[in-house]
């Protein structure tokens, strides 16, 4: 087979969709504007970032007071946590152990400030157990903050179950739904969430934009403090193109996704199951089901990550792995061990991550890739591992 | 813009971790390994010395094997479990012994194996730590079946 590039590494990034593109360009030197200048120049700016607004509050459900829009998912978690930590002075909050380091490094950085933090764990698909979370609710708890569903193995939560639990100890839920934005419903009055980050450039928008969804009456405190804009949540000109086209790429993402996530689905199923087939100890991570219908995370025992994603690299594959090198030694990822996964196991995890335009001869070329350079690599490895040995004891 | 798949790797701060082309060259087509499971099981039985380090837990795993005739190495093999510059390390380092005395081989040092690659990232100097090591064992382990 001719050597192709296939990009399948859509949860880190994808391209914009070429709509978002073209309803973005005005913005730059026609509509160029500050959305704060009471000319007219700053008035059809203002009129954009307010249709904008209106869009994804529609496509929430909520009100367009109740969106602030921000610089990115990273952004969005800090405000959503910090803001509400800081407004509240002192607590506890509950998160889980699989969070992506936005979330992790920011509960980290509390502990200092003398809050506490309960990380809570997951079942071996990578689950919360909302009863774990009803569990570990104190007169403290001030948040508890779960993601919508897991960047690397693609496990979606039971956020609504957590939401209503949340509810009933009138405790703040905010969900980091980064990867969920543009596969799963986003209606916040069914989800039960006061906070929701929401980004841009993992479903074919701008990078460097993104949304929290605020509900009303949710008091954060500022982190950007400046002219006041976003209800004075968020100081600064805001970024017209990108707030336009964030709220483009939201409107079909989620238009289109039943289609799409059908279509993915069973592009998604069929892999995973051939290359279980074609390539002994080749081991499924995550839930079979409850996963993002773009998702596959299979762990090759025996071999190591980023070796495969080289050699796949040099086939125009582009993956990723949950190993990863540090000074000293490999490690591995937070993910794959909270799921129990041995060092072995997780060494040797490959995320594909469908896209769009990701096709079923896409899938065969990495396949009929993947597998000789799988060969290849364990008949230089010293290791082997059982099947069975995957799981930490 | 075309992209051209050039590995070029970055580390997780950014820093430039840009592999060698010696690097890549023992990477992707790695010298003395075993063709086949015949091979292996014959040269492992005739080893004249193995030695391994590391674990997967650690992150890298490292086997030589060494056969030693008047005193020189006349055949080494090697599997290693491991990033790129493990598998590269391992790979130089094969070259290098083939055709050296043990006492010559005692000498070479992780320094070397960096050197011969034109470098390795910093993070990644202990691949070629590993290495070594286990060629010293593997010398060790023919010394003592020498007694
Ligand atoms: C689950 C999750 N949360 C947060 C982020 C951070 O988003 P951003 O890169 O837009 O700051 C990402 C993206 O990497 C993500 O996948």
């Amino acid at each position: 087979m001719e050597t192709r590039n296939v990009y399948v590494d859509h949860a880190a990034t994808t391209y914009v969709d070429k709509r978002v593109i073209q309803s973005m360009i005005p913005y730059f030197d026609k509509v160029y504007g500050n959305p704060h200048s009471l000319h007219s120049f700053g008035r059809v700016a203002q009129k954009a970032v307010n249709d904008a607004r209106e869009s994804v509050a529609s496509i929430l459900h909520c009100t367009p007071k109740e969106i602030i829009f921000t610089s990115g998912g990273t952004e969005s978690i800090n405000l959503a946590i910090k803001g509400v930590a800081l407004s509240k002075g002192s607590g506890h909050i509950i998160t889980s152990k699989i969070e992506h380091p936005a979330v992790l490094e920011t509960c980290k950085y509390l502990e200092k400030q003398g809050f506490t933090v309960t990380y809570i764990d997951v079942d071996k698909y990578g689950i919360v157990n909302p009863n774990d979370i009803k569990k570990a609710i104190s007169k403290e708890t001030i948040l508890i903050s779960i993601m919508y569903a897991n960047n690397e193995i693609g496990t979606i939560q039971p956020v609504w179950e957590i939401g209503t639990i949340a509810r009933k100890y009138n405790i703040l839920f905010h969900t980091d739904a980064c990867q969920a934005t543009g596969a799963l419903s986003l209606d916040v009055s069914h989800l039960y969430v006061d906070l929701m980050t929401l980004n841009g450039s993992k479903m074919y928008g701008p990078k460097g934009v993104g949304i929290l969804y605020r509900k009303k009456g949710v008091q954060l405190q500022p982190l950007i403090h400046g002219g006041g804009q976003e209800f004075n949540l968020r100081s600064g000109t805001e970024n017209v193109p990108g707030i336009v086209g964030f709220a483009k790429a939201l409107e079909y993402a989620q238009k289109e996704k039943q289609q799409e996530n059908k279509r993915l689905v069973a592009l998604r199923d069929n892999f995973i199951k051939k290359v279980i087939l074609t390539i002994p100890k080749s081991v499924l991570n995550g839930h079979p089901t409850e996963r993002l219908p773009n998702n596959v995370n299979i762990s090759f025992l025996d071999v190591e990550g980023e070796s495969v994603l080289l050699y796949l690299n040099e086939k125009g594959v582009a993956v990723s792995t949950g190993s990863a090198c540090s000074s000293q030694s490999l490690e591995i990822s937070h993910v794959l061990d909270a799921i129990g996964l041995t060092h072995d196991a997780a060494h040797g995890s490959i995320r594909f991550t469908l896209g769009k335009e990701t096709t079923k001869n896409d899938l065969e070329y990495v396949l009929s890739v993947l597998t000789p350079i799988i060969t290849s690599l364990r008949r230089i490895s010293p290791v082997k591992v059982k099947k069975s040995e995957i799981r930490k004891t | 813009m075309t992209i051209t798949h050039k590995t070029e790797v970055k580390g997780k701060n950014g820093e430039n971790w840009l592999y060698s082309e010696n690097v890549k060259k023992h990477f992707f087509h790695p010298q003395n390994t075993f063709k086949s499971q015949e091979e292996e099981e014959e040269f492992e039985k005739n080893a004249d010395g193995i030695g391994e380090v590391g674990s997967p837990a650690c992150g890298d795993m490292m086997r030589m094997y060494i056969k030693v005739k008047n005193g020189k190495i006349v055949a080494c093999r090697w599997k290693t479990f491991g990033c790129a510059s493990a598998i590269a390390s391992t790979s130089i380092l094969s070259e290098m012994v083939i055709g050296k005395t043990i006492d010559d081989a005692r000498k070479i040092t992780p320094q070397d194996i960096v050197q011969k690659l034109n470098g390795l990232p910093l993070r990644k100097i202990h691949c070629s730590v590993l290495g070594d090591k286990a060629l010293q064992k593997a010398i060790d382990a023919y010394e003592k079946k020498k007694k």
